[in-house]
């Protein structure tokens, strides 16, 4: 065992540990946070698997953007902030089908891995991610660009339920006025 | 390095995913539970650019950062759907939600509005 494999171990169990309590906690606030203990667990993995520009991406938009999404979405569904009884179904499927496929990719993996080793390669510093991307992986890439900004007037879309039906009402309105314009002059 | 230690603790987040998934009620912690998932396969591809010889390099590491942007995209557009479902039934509980719901007319959507207001 190396320094690279204790590390891994530490914070392989750090995050295992903390994504436990994430689907196991009874407060919905100490989910979100648990879930940065565990994103950043995991960005440290990927620091010691030197992929850096995934790690630091992994900081900058999940433990940064993404769990502070979820704790704004909290927040605006008027959430309890103590203990709340009502968040789980009786779970017994749920174990079964969970715990057998994190059993069976496990018993795969180690299976096919057993107790080897490799040695890393060259740290996956920006620079060399960068030239991959802009080289090799373009096309994703852009396809990547527009999927975003399709997600993003989705999320407008959906979160506007007037736009929809914006020419009716608008009719409405103009008529209403056209309607109390002559009662104000009156 | 052995690869068997990062593969073996994304194999557990992918089963507590899957678990939090199937087991929770609110749709904010089934969101969560998704973001385990899809950082258990973000730790799969960045080990697998350690052990996999690819013809390019770092293939394994451009893909978790595909996989990032779409976690991104996906929990911008879920946010708005349970937003949206807080908004027209004052619930987030995703069992709550019926699945063989007649279509409701147009005017039937403000009723719904009005019993949220009335709730505050």
């Amino acid at each position: 065992m190396t320094g690279a494999d204790v590390l891994l171990l530490a914070l392989g169990a750090v995050a295992v540990g903390a994504g436990v309590l994430v689907v196991t906690t009874k407060h919905l606030v100490r989910a979100g946070l648990y879930l940065v203990v565990c994103l950043g667990a995991l960005a440290g993995d990927f620091l010691v698997l030197s992929a850096e520009l995934v790690a630091w991406v992994q900081v900058l938009i999940y433990v940064g953007a993404v769990v502070v999404l979820l704790l704004f979405a909290v927040m605006l569904t008027r959430a309890p902030i103590g203990v709340s009884d009502d968040l789980d179904r009786p779970g017994w499927p749920a174990a079964l089908i969970g715990g057998g496929a994190g059993l069976g990719l496990t018993v795969l993996l180690v299976d096919a891995y057993r107790w080897g080793a490799v040695t890393l390669p060259r740290a996956g510093t920006a620079e060399r991610l960068g030239e991959q991307i802009f080289q090799s992986w373009v096309l994703p890439f852009e396809v990547l660009s527009v999927l975003l900004l399709s997600a993003l007037v989705g999320a407008i879309v959906l979160s506007r339920p007037d736009i929809g039906r914006a020419a009716p009402r608008s009719d409405d309105r103009a008529a209403d006025l056209v309607d109390s314009e002559p009662g104000r002059r009156r | 390095m052995r690869p068997v230690i990062p593969y073996v603790t994304a194999a557990l987040l992918f089963g507590l995913g899957v678990f939090g998934v199937l087991r929770r009620r609110n749709a904010v912690l089934v969101l969560m539970s998704v973001e385990l998932m899809l950082n258990a396969v973000n730790l799969i591809l960045v080990t697998a650019d350690t052990t996999a010889r690819a013809v390019l390099p770092h293939s394994g590491q451009v893909f978790a950062l595909f996989v990032i942007v779409l976690a991104a995209a996906e929990i911008g557009v879920g946010l708005a759907i349970v937003l949206q479902l807080y908004r027209l039934r004052a619930t987030v509980a995703v069992d709550d939600v019926p699945l063989t719901e007649p279509p409701e007319p147009v005017g039937g959507r403000e009723p719904a509005v009005l019993d949220t207001e009335a709730g505050r």
